[in-house]
Formats: C-alpha cells, structure tokens, sequence
C-alpha cells in the first residue's frame, strides 16, 4: 500500500483511487429526426443508459461491473475512457476531474495512461493492418518513443510479453485464433504503458478453454505493471475469479457494491440473489438452478421508484415511488435497497459457493 | 500521403487474394468479361500501334478512300478491315481511337466523381448529425435528376460561358466534369453507409481512445475497409459513364467531330445509315454494346463475389 504512494506523486493523499466515478450519468437522445417528431408528433425519447454511477479504484485493484444485457456497463466504460462525455456527473483520474476545463487539457495529457481491451476480437483490430502497425499505434499516435527501430524493438517486446512471437508482427489480423487476437489487443492496450485498463468481456467472445489462458494473462500483466482494471463481464463465475471489488448494474443503476468475496457470499440486494441463484451449479452438487425471472425494464422509460420492483418478491408500497439510496455496511458493502434498508429481507443463503467451479 | 497509398493498395490486393480470385475462377462469364475489358482497354491504350493511320489527322487520310465497306464485302479494300467513312478514314482506326476517347472520359470522370464522393460520404458517414442530414438532402436533389440532364445543363452552361475556339479544346473536360458531377452521389452514398457501419467497430474506438484526429481515422482506418464497394460502384458507374458520353455526344453535345468518341461516330454514321453507309454506325454501336456489357457483367460479378449472402 504506502508502496504505491511513494511511486505515485500524484498521490499525495494518504488514499487516492486511480479512478473514481461520481454521479455519473450517460443519457442517449434516442427521438425520432426533428421532422418526424413534428409531423408525427412523436414525443422526445431519453434512454438513460447509465444514472447515478458512483465508485472508486484503487491502485492495483480489479473492480468488475455486472448485470443482464443493457444495463449500461459498456456505457460506463465508454464515459470513462472518454468515448462519451457523461450527461451529468465526474470523473477522476489520479484526483484530476477530467471533465473540468484544466482536466480536459490534462486528460489529453493523460490518455495513454488510460486503455481499453474490448469484447469482439474481430472487431477491435483493423483487417487492414498488420499486426505490428496495429500494436505500435498507440506509440505513434501518443508519439511516446522516437526512431522507426526503437518503436520496431518495442512492438517485439510487446508481442513476446503476451505470448506471441515477434515474427507474428507481419500478419494480418485474420490469420488469427480468436484467442491470439485478444492477446493481440492486449499487446495494443499495453504499447502505451497504461496504469489503467477497463475490458469490456474480453472473455466472453472466446471459447471456454481459451477464456482461461487470455484471464490467467490479465492477471499475471496486473502483478508484474501493477495494473488497475475495470472488467466487465456476464460471466459471474469469471468474475468472481478476477475481481477485488464488484459492483452489480441494473437498469443503468449501481444496485450493490461491494468486496467480491462479500457480495458473492453474502448478497443483500434482491437483484444480486437473482443474479447469484441463476449462475449453474458448477460443482453439480445437484442444487436447483433458478433462472433469472422476469424481462428488464424498458430504460427509454424506466418503473417508477426501484426500478427493479416490478421484479422483486419483497417489493412494497415504498418502492414503487421512491428511488431506494445506497446504504454502506461494514467492510465499504453499499447497497440501494430499500427492504434491506428496513431490515425486512431475511439473510440469503449462500448461493454461490466461492472456490465452486474451475472456471478461471 | 505514401501510407494511405500503401494502405490502400495493400487493402486492394489483399481484397484480390484469396475467396475472390476462386470466386473469379468458378465464374465462366466473369473471366470472359474480364478478358474481353481487358482486351478493349489495351487496344485503345495502344492505339497508335495497332491503327494505320491516325483519324484525328486529317493529312493522313483521304477522300479517295471514302466509303469502302469492310474488307470481305464486294468493293472491299484489305487496307480498311472495317471499311472506311465518308471521309475516307479508316473505321478500325476510328473506332480504336474512339473506344480511346470514351473510355478516358468514362475513367476520368469516375474517378473525379470518387474524388468528390468518397470525402463527402466519409464525413458524412462519420460525423453524423445535421451535417449528414445537409449533404445527404443534396444528394437525394441531385439524385432525383437523371445523370444526363446534369450533364446537358452543365454542357449547355460551359457552351454560354466560354467563348468559341476555347469551346473545342475544353469539350472533352467540360464532359469530365459533368458526368462525374452527376454520378458522385452513388459513391457518397455508399461510402456513408459502409463508413456508419465501420465507426462502430471497436477497431474504430481504440483509434478514439488513442486520440486520433477524425481525418486520420476515416483515411487509414476506415477508407482500406470500404474499399470493396467502392470498386464494385466504380466499375459499374464506369459503364454508364462511357455510355452518357456517348449518349451525348450521339446528341452533339460532346466531344467534336475532331475528336470523335464512339459516340461521336455512331452519330456521324447514323446520318449514312439509309445510304446503305451501314458500317459506319454498326461497328462502334457494336464495340461500345460489348464493352459496357462486359464492364457491366464484371461488376455484377464483382458485386456478388463481395457480398457473402449471394454467394
Ligand atoms: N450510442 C447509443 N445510442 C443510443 N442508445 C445506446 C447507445 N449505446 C448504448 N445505448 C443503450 O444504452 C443501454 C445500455 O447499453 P450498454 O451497451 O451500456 O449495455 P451493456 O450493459 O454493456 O450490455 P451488454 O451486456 O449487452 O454489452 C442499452 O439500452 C443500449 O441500447
Ligand atoms: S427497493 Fe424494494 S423493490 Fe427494489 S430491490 Fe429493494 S425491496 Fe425490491
Ligand atoms: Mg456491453
């Protein structure tokens, strides 16, 4: 810990996260043209994607982001990493607000410290280049070393480091293995020596037996260059694996956060339970499997209060009006709850069972 | 400036390799198409070598020579294969010269209509917004007039301004520029749907990230992506482009008769048809039908080839 405060001048408070996130908010216009609108009178459509996101990561942590499809964990990353401007809310990187007017000249400054390794393998590298003019991008677009031969001995480096072979830099991008291109964009995410890197299912496009090389990767680059990630996955078991802090997203609301070991073992929000009691029996020790119930809400207009209500067996009166604020427990667990507020939702039994499955 | 053409022609190549060159190999009609496009266009290319004499030249031909049907009809002269006009020039190479003339106004204006398109329908495509909706109603405007009648007015409109002599000189590029004003919504508009589907690629956002100015990612990411439509339109669009020429010069608007285009010929031979005169007009309507149709079957073929679901 203080190890890390030496090494980080920027850190000058006794305990400053590598990024925080507060109030965040991402809304996406998602109307008609202006022409329809005003022939068909349609009314303006808002998709909140994300509301009120709030967390914070520190140095050589993981914290992952989970929740069903479309509950706003890619936006999160996308505001983040500076794809998308947040509607409301801050970011900080390093204690630097990278939305305020001096921020804005510093992230410039700072944006190679900050990557992101995505989902789709064979998307996120272009067909056109060669593999070595893919990795060295970030060197040259950040112009972080000078001199052909140094970029050239660098990428080399770079391709070996993820377990490939510096003669593979000549290929293009679809003579390889799913498996290979992740490492690939891994290689591309580390070329600009980065102290942060959100992964937005960088697993979930490979097959099983690969997932749990391109993991074991992540996780031995994180010792070695003391990496903090943002990982964002569907797969509880994986994430279960690689987190140090999880944060549960539903319907573009943080619902539960807390340390991985205490959300997995002790869920409080009724979401999670769902989530958790969904996961298959990986130890098949022949406990039911309960499917996740219910269709997610709509988020261009989302219910009213909880937006979970509509889904929870413990849903009163209160949570169909009021939007439930999080409550934090012992040990930073913060739910937003408003049954487990007033104590009238019994203790769960352990669904997950840490260490079940062999997953990562 | 040399990367983007390295890339792009690494793009074209590697486009060439591969599942299209079998594609091109099980298809009979794409490689008879091609051989005959290939054959048209190196014989126009060399025409100098291959004609006896050059048509444009009026001190190489003579009227004595005038109106020779081809060389195996009665009357015919071996000297004038394809027989002769009413000015005594030698049709082969009238036609070789003109098959020239057509398809350097066919390549030039495709290539200014890619010039003008492919920029519009990259930032078109990448920005998005009000600027897309702007450039995409002018397109829908031009679109609604047909390429023929934009290339009238600006035919009709480059006559008004310039003043005679510079008249002639200019035909041949005012020509250019009206055909290839009128077809570079095709290439903008195709270019901004592949661009909108291509900026959300992840490839794309990794460029973000990294802050890469628009420009460079539209240039070197996005362009070498969208090449293969562009080839296919600009094949197609070639065709057409070679035949508005010759529509318009068949209507006198075109090239001059100094410099006749196929167009220009199969009008002048038009006027000796009911003479008997058939020769004249028959081969360069004949030469101009094969090779817009052979052009034209190649895109199809290319088309196809490039679009997975057909295949
Ligand atoms: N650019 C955009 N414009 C409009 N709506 C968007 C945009 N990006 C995301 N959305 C919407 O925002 C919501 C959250 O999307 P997001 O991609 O963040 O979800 P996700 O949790 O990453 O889902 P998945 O697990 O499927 O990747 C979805 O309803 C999505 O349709
Ligand atoms: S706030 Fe109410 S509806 Fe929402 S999860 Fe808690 S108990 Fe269920
Ligand atoms: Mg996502």
């Amino acid at each position: 810990m203080h190890d890390a405060t030496l090494r980080a001048p920027a850190a000058s408070a006794v305990h400053e996260p590598v990024v925080k996130a507060e109030g965040l908010s991402r809304h996406f216009d998602v109307s008609a043209p202006w022409l329809n609108r005003v022939i068909e009178r349609s009314p303006r459509l808002i998709l909140k994607a994300v509301e009120d996101v709030s967390f914070a990561i520190d140095k050589g942590k993981t914290f992952s982001l989970v929740g069903e499809s479309g509950c706003g964990k890619s936006t999160v990353a996308r505001v983040i990493v500076g794809l998308y401007p947040p509607t409301r809310g801050r970011v900080y990187f390093e204690g630097t607000d990278l939305q305020s007017t001096h921020g804005r000249a510093e992230a410039s400054r700072m944006r190679h410290r900050m990557q992101m390794i995505f989902q789709d393998p064979f998307a996120s590298l272009n067909p056109r280049w060669r593999v070595r003019d893919i990795i060295a991008e970030p060197i040259r677009a950040f112009g972080l070393l000078d001199g052909k031969e140094e970029t050239e001995r660098r990428v080399d480096e770079l391709l070996e480091l993820v377990g490939l072979a510096a003669s593979d830099g000549a290929q293009y991008p679809h003579e390889f293995s799913g498996g290979q291109r992740q490492r690939i964009s891994i290689a591309r995410a580390l070329a600009s020596q980065p102290d942060f890197l959100i992964c937005d299912e960088p697993t979930s496009a490979l097959d099983v037996s690969v997932q749990a090389q391109i993991l074991n990767l992540m996780k031995e680059l994180q010792r070695e260059f003391g990496l903090t990630y943002l990982f964002i996955s569907h797969n509880l078991a994986v994430v279960y694996h690689v987190s140090d802090t999880v944060g549960v997203m539903y319907l573009g609301r943080l619902v539960e956060t807390g340390p991985a070991k205490e959300v997995f073992s002790r869920p409080q929000h009724p979401y999670t339970r769902m989530l958790l009691d969904a996961i298959p029996d990986l130890d098949m020790t022949g406990r039911e499997r309960t499917p996740v119930a219910g269709e997610i809400g709509n988020p261009i207009n989302p219910p009213s209060g909880c937006a979970f209500h509509p889904r929870c067996p413990f849903a009163a009166d209160r949570c169909r009006t009021e939007i439930p604020r999080p409550i934090t427990r012992a040990g930073g667990h913060r739910i937003a709850c408003h049954g487990i507020e007033e104590n009238r939702i019994p203790d769960a039994v352990p669904p997950y069972q840490p260490g079940a499955g062999s997953v990562a | 400036m040399t990367a983007i053409a390295q890339d792009l022609w690494g793009g074209i190549r590697r486009f060439l390799d591969g599942d299209i060159v079998y594609s091109f190999r099980q298809s009979k009609v794409a490689v008879i198409a091609a051989l005959v496009t290939f054959i048209m266009i190196s014989s126009a290319i060399c025409a100098p070598l291959l004609s006896t004499h050059n048509p444009f030249d009026p001190t190489t031909y003579n009227l004595i020579d005038a109106e020779y049907p081809p060389f195996w009809m009665e009357d015919g002269d071996p000297r004038f294969i394809l027989g002769t006009d009413n000015q005594g020039r030698d049709m082969l190479s009238a036609i070789l010269y003109g098959s020239r003339v057509s398809m350097a106004v066919g390549f030039f204006s495709i290539l200014f209509a890619m010039a003008v398109g492919i920029p519009i329908g990259l930032i078109s495509g990448y920005v998005g917004g009000t600027l897309d909706a702007v450039l995409m109603r002018i397109a829908d405007v031009q679109l609604s007039f047909p390429a023929i009648l934009i290339a009238l007015l600006i035919d009709g409109l480059a006559r008004g301004i310039l003043p005679g002599e510079l008249r002639e000189g200019l035909a041949i590029y005012v020509m250019i520029f009206a055909i290839g004003i009128s077809h570079w919504v095709l290439f903008a508009r195709t270019v901004r749907g592949s661009c909108m589907v291509e900026k959300n690629k992840e490839y794309v956002q990794a460029a973000r990230i990294m802050g890469r100015h628009p420009f460079f990612i539209m240039l070197r990411h996005i362009l070498p992506n969208i090449m293969g439509p562009v080839l296919v339109i600009a094949t197609i669009n070639f065709a057409l482009a070679v035949l508005t020429e010759a529509t318009l010069s068949f209507l006198g608007v075109g090239v001059p008769p100094t410099e006749p285009s196929l167009g220009t010929l199969i009008r002048i031979g038009n006027d000796f048809l009911f003479s008997g005169l058939w020769w004249i007009t028959i081969f360069p309507g004949a030469v101009l039908v094969i090779l817009t149709l052979s052009v034209n079957l190649l895109g199809d073929w290319l088309r196809d080839a490039l679009n997975p679901k057909l295949r």
